[in-house]
């Protein structure tokens, strides 16, 4: 459990540690029990399951301890073709969302105020319907749907998922999006630039997304977060993405290679995070991971 | 130009209509159809007498049910454990960007950190075996509904750390500041201050938990595969399975009795939330 005592460390560390400067009347910082208490339980539980996965990766399957699973990671071909399909998806779903959302928030923001409230609500839909509901009503277009349509969508997981996964990213995206277009001077920058002459796709590309790019980057990190995570719409379609090919690979009796690949990916996906919470720090507005 | 203004929405419009509606009408039509396409809601009808869905659905409340509380309890204590240190300090990101990762996305990899910790050759299972205590000596697993629910609350407690933060934020040190100076304890400010002005953003957001652990699958998915009895998996069972006639569109009724439970749940939500903002602006 080493990880776990490190953790417990870092949070006395942060509780009991002086204040760095005394920044205006803020609240005093003493070690107080029942702050550490949460803190100390907060470590066991969430750090102590990373510690033993960390752990258990190391066991080779030989029996010794080695970083064998992780050498297996790089030879293991399906586990690589399935990433690649995963990264693929992810990029082009990154894209795609920012593609359809930023215009329309600012559209909305700019013309449209009073939908405001119903582009909340419409992009909150995708929390409603479970996923594995969502993946119940794909199987049943596939099999109802005109063959062009099955031809065009379902043949690759590229054109199947993508499409879905941007409806997917809505609640994450919307956000994202719409606080970062909320902190400019949204009216005085399209006036500017369309009195210049520009066209709205001009407007959009050379000077509202360099404005909002720390909202967009936000979007398309925590878009590439989901698209790699999402394995109950990819798996019940029968489409070979990486969280599959993780279950896959831990079903043929290979449990440390998959345990080695969730470290990977949860160190991942928490840099990207970590990398968004820089990055929100720039500006006044936090770009939220709140989606609700 | 009121007309034209509406043109900017379009394709946004068309998209979600497109790609969430069509599979959305696809569950709704095929679940009040017959295979000869006739209007019928023997399906639901189908789902309710069968002993198997209903304890799926049983199981499947209780297990919401439990986690969000348990979620509930120690996120709002983490949420003003983190709140009360210095705001924009490293534990305050590091905390928020774990709970984002742990609320949204991890499910696959932390089922296998929970295989790797209290599976049958778990790291906690092996050192509690060698001090004596056999974890699997009674009928625990990790693949039960215990099991799978004690993964649950690994992601339910960081979506209440990520849900009730702003509200706890709220809670204005002059509230504080007033009672106490008032002659009130600190317990009687919790009791008669803080306590009702969070209640509605707890309550709201414990029951986003339980719509949260209700449509939940992958971590149990990754754990279990199929085999648990919780409405997700009956789902998957009826969609892949084939092993009853008709199966599918028993599925489809599932889905959509689970989406009414969501949208109820909501419901809730939304109507808490109107209490809420009241204090919390």
């Amino acid at each position: 459990m080493s990880f776990g005592s490190v953790g417990i460390a870092a949070a006395d560390e942060v509780v009991g540690g002086p204040p760095p400067r005394p920044v205006t009347k803020a609240r005093k910082e003493r070690p107080r029990p029942w702050r550490i208490a949460i803190f100390v339980l907060a470590a066991l539980y969430f750090l102590g399951p990373l510690a033993s996965a960390f752990k258990f990766s190391l066991i080779q399957s030989n029996g010794r301890y080695g970083l064998g699973n992780y050498d297996q990671i790089i030879k293991n071909s399906a586990i690589r073709s399935a990433l690649i399909t995963s990264l693929e998806i992810s990029a082009i779903t990154a894209v795609l969302v920012v593609v359809l959302m930023l215009p329309t928030v600012v559209w909305v923001r700019l013309r449209l105020p009073k939908l405001t409230l119903m582009m909340e609500g419409v992009t909150l839909l995708p929390i409603v319907i479970p996923p594995v509901v969502m993946a119940a009503g794909l199987e049943e277009l596939q099999s109802h749907a005109p063959e062009w349509v099955v031809k065009l969508l379902f043949n690759h997981p590229l054109s199947a998922l993508t499409p879905f996964y941007v409806i997917l990213a809505l609640p994450f995206t919307y956000r994202a999006l719409d606080n970062g277009v909320r902190a400019i001077d949204l009216h005085t920058l399209v006036d500017a630039s369309r009195n210049l002459g520009a066209s709205w796709r001009q407007t959009i590309i050379h000077v509202i997304l360099p404005n909002v790019e720390t909202a967009v980057l936000g979007a398309m990190f925590l878009t590439i977060a989901l698209c790699l995570g999402e394995v109950v719409i990819s798996s019940l379609l029968l489409y070979h993405t990486f969280p599959v090919a993780l279950i896959q690979e831990s079903l043929s009796g290979t449990a440390g290679i998959s345990v080695a690949l969730s470290i990977i990916t949860l160190a991942f996906t928490f840099g990207l995070l970590f990398a968004l919470s820089f990055l929100a720090g720039r500006r006044q507005r936090a770009t939220s991971i709140r989606v609700i | 130009m009121r007309f034209g203004a509406w043109v900017g929405v379009v394709p946004f419009a068309l998209y979600v209509l497109v790609f969430l509606g069509l599979p959305l009408y696809m569950v709704i039509h095929g679940a009040l159809t017959t295979d000869a396409g006739h209007f019928t809601f023997s399906n639901f009808k189908a789902t309710f007498d069968s002993p198997a869905y209903r304890s799926a659905f049983k199981n499947s409340v209780i297990l919401s049910v439990w986690t969000s509380l348990v979620g509930a309890v120690f996120g709002v204590w983490l949420a003003a454990a983190v709140v009360a240190g210095r705001p924009g300090g490293m534990l305050r990101r590091i905390v928020s960007s774990a709970s984002g990762v742990f609320a949204y996305f991890a499910g696959v990899p932390l089922a296998f950190a929970w295989v790797a910790t209290l599976g049958a050759e778990g790291v906690v299972t092996v050192l509690l075996k060698d001090i004596g205590i056999n974890l699997y000596a009674g009928s625990f697993t990790i693949s039960s509904l215990l099991g799978v629910g004690l993964a649950y609350v690994y992601f339910q407690v960081p979506l209440m750390v990520i849900l009730i933060t702003p509200a706890v934020e709220g809670l204005r040190p002059q509230w504080q500041e007033a009672a106490l100076g008032l002659g009130a304890t600190k317990l009687r400010y919790l009791r008669h201050v803080a306590v009702p002005v969070l209640a509605p953003s707890v309550i709201g957001a414990t029951l986003i938990l339980f719509g949260n652990a209700f449509s939940a699958y992958a971590t149990a998915l990754a754990l279990v595969g199929s085999t648990l009895n919780i409405v997700p998996a009956q789902i998957d069972d009826a969609i892949n399975g084939n092993v009853l006639v008709n199966a599918d569109r028993l599925g489809l009724a599932l889905g959509v009795e689970m989406i009414i439970v969501i949208v109820v749940v909501m419901v809730c939500y939304w109507l808490v939330q109107q209490r809420a903002r009241r204090w919390l602006q």
